[in-house]
């Protein structure tokens, strides 16, 4: 590539056009970065759910319980591996900013239901073996400092009182997408206080969660699990663990939209900058391609020598972004409340986006400014006044 | 002498909009080798068209146009620049040099499209370049050359590849009166020293002098 002496020595001409383009891609690359890290944070809580899961919920809402005596008739379904239930139990846990999840667990049964959380054998015995243990996430833990043998002590509010756990056991997250900031309690325990205190309230479970031998029967399992409640007092609603996640999400799943759509945006934005540049740029060497033409320069050349401008620029400007977006996030995670998002970091495939993204940018750009040189006669190239 | 370019009924017409426009009409002229021909010709007779259509960078309406031995009206894009680059040398009237190349980089720019490594095409530029008396300008750029100076290194572009001909479209039209004599006499160096051909368009009678023959065109024809 002989030529590319006159790429470099071409971007910078218009050193403040240049510069100005680049900072543009950048702060878009920036921008883009963040949103999709947002959008891909709020996601995860989906993309984690697996799919040989089920949830069976109050018919009416997540948020009415249903009897713990569903359980055993669920299990009776053909295809199901294990039932378990959790129910939400919120509290609050040293200042109220806290959103980490907070949940009354079936300790018999719920860790063999998400194999996510890992955890060692005798730290699973342990949890099994006494009344108020709990077990907490790695991250949680970093968080707080906690380790095996320390009490946490929530103040109820859906449960109100005084609750002390102890930490039993620690789970380490599977992968990334699993969320490591989870607090997991015995429901049994819960229950036996709610029987003293609140009778009218004991013996009722938050959701069950179905583990199924086949993905595949997930909608045949579902019709017959509700078809068990019918006409009961608590009619059921059962769907894919994914579905009951989105439809969790829902509320605010619109601004997640306008934040993916504005992503996107961005990117067309400062398409029309980069493309406005390279047009310009092109239009005032119109002359010097003529030249170029007339001294045998082939069409080869003319489209190295624009695209590869363009796409010089891009790459500054996208790697310039890209320096400056993994501290910004880590930034951003730091101001956010500790649990908001379970996972909140640079997806590698956000920054594959981005790159592609910016490159695309580069060559599309350049399609325009690379026609017209091709079209401009030599002649007419020698006639032009810009 | 055996005729270098060849001109047989060659005609030329712009197309604007739905308008043909002529210009050259059933032209025909033959240009020996090693001659210095003088084109002259009041403003919009077709001057420039027909350095263009002999140069083989514009394509003719209809006629046979051979330059040093090929039809040149019959070759396609591609292969006429491959044609331009191996056997014509240009200078313009606004020299049209790349304002961020060096004098040095402007005249090696034909070079890149050969075979020549960089030790040979710096030999060559710096060969040019001497020839046209700009040894001690190498690196500079053309705004900071004076006009005399940017044509003569537009001149060493166009002798760099040692071309069969030289085409000058008005070359000492933008330059004063010393610049304008240095630049014919060079031209004049490059015929008779080094045998080039050339064909130069002038309306100058005195840049006219210089050359061997000199014809005029008027209104698409020669007279
Ligand atoms: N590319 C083109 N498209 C349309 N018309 C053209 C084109 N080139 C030249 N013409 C027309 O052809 C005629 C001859 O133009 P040409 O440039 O050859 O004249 P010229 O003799 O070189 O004039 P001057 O001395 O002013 O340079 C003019 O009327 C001009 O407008
Ligand atoms: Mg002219």
């Amino acid at each position: 590539m002989k030529i590319l002496k006159l790429i470099f020595k071409n971007t910078l001409r218009h050193k403040l056009r240049t510069t100005l383009t680049i900072l543009g891609i950048a702060i878009a690359v920036i921008a883009f970065g963040i949103l999709r890290t947002v959008v891909t944070a709020w996601h995860v809580g989906v993309d984690a759910s697996a799919a040989n899961r089920l949830i069976t919920r109050q018919a009416v809402s997540f948020i009415f319980p249903l009897p713990v005596t569903y359980k055993e008739k669920i299990a009776s379904v053909a295809g199901i591996e294990q039932v378990t239930f959790s129910t939400w139990f919120q509290g609050v846990y040293i200042d109220k900013n806290q959103f980490f999840t907070r949940m009354a667990v079936d300790h018999e049964t719920f860790f063999s239901v998400y194999p996510e959380f890992l955890l060692t054998k005798e730290e699973l015995e342990n949890f099994k073996n006494e009344r108020t243990a709990t077990i907490i996430g790695a991250d949680l833990a970093k968080t707080y400092n906690l380790s095996i043998g320390d009490v946490m002590t929530l103040e109820g509010d859906i449960y109100p009182g005084t609750w002390n756990f102890t930490v039993r056991g620690i789970y380490q997250p599977r992968d990334k997408a699993t969320d490591g900031t989870m607090m997991a309690f015995r429901w049994d325990y819960v229950n036996e206080r709610m029987q003293q205190e609140w009778p009218e309230r004991a013996n009722d479970v938050g959701w069950y969660i179905v583990k199924i031998n086949d993905p595949n029967q997930a909608a045949e399992i579902s019709t017959q699990i509700d078809a068990l409640f019918l006409n009961s007092r608590a009619e059921t609603k059962t769907e894919t663990e994914r579905a009951f996640a989105q439809g969790f999400l829902s509320s605010t799943s619109a601004i997640i939209d306008a934040m993916n759509l504005i992503s996107f945006v961005i990117i067309g934005i400062i398409m029309l900058v980069l493309g406005n540049t390279m047009i310009m740029a092109a239009r005032e060497r119109t002359r010097e391609y003529a030249v170029l033409k007339t001294l045998g320069f082939s069409a080869k050349h003319i489209v190295g020598l624009i695209l590869g401008e363009s796409l010089l620029i891009s790459a500054i400007g996208s790697a310039i972004g890209l320096f400056f977006i993994y501290p910004l996030i880590e930034g951003i995670g730091q101001v956010i409340p500790k649990g908001f998002f379970p996972v909140f970091h640079v997806e590698s495939i956000t920054i594959v986006l981005a790159v592609s993204a910016a490159m695309m940018i580069g060559l599309i750009a350049s399609i325009f400014p690379i026609q017209r040189a091709l079209k401009t006669k030599i002649v007419d190239g020698f006639r032009f006044v810009g | 002498m055996a005729s270098i370019i060849s001109i047989q009924n060659l005609s030329k017409s712009y197309q604007r909009d739905s308008f043909e426009i002529p210009v050259l009409n059933n032209l025909s002229l033959e240009i020996e080798e090693g001659e210095f021909l003088a084109l002259m010709g009041p403003s919009g007779s077709g001057k420039t068209t027909l350095l263009n259509l002999i140069a083989g960078i514009d394509k003719p309406s209809s006629g046979k146009l051979t330059v040093a031995g090929t039809d040149i009206a019959k070759l396609n894009e591609s292969a006429l620049a491959k044609w331009r680059s191996n056997n014509v040398g240009f200078i313009f009237q606004f020299y049209n040099l790349i304002p961020v190349l060096t004098a040095f980089e402007n005249v090696e720019l034909p070079l890149l499209l050969t075979n020549l490594s960089k030790a040979e095409r710096k030999k060559r530029v710096e060969l040019v370049l001497s020839v046209v008396g700009l040894t001690d300008r190498m690196y500079h750029y053309p705004k900071q050359l004076s006009g005399g100076q940017e044509q003569r290194v537009a001149i060493a572009r166009a002798i760099v590849t040692d071309p069969t001909i030289l085409v000058a479209d008005e070359p000492t039209g933008d330059l004063d009166k010393n610049s304008a004599n240095e630049v014919l006499t060079l031209l004049d160096r490059l015929n008779k020293e080094f045998k080039k051909t050339i064909v130069m368009v002038t309306h100058d009678p005195a840049s006219a002098a210089k050359a061997s023959v000199k014809r005029h065109l008027d209104k698409g024809d020669l007279v």
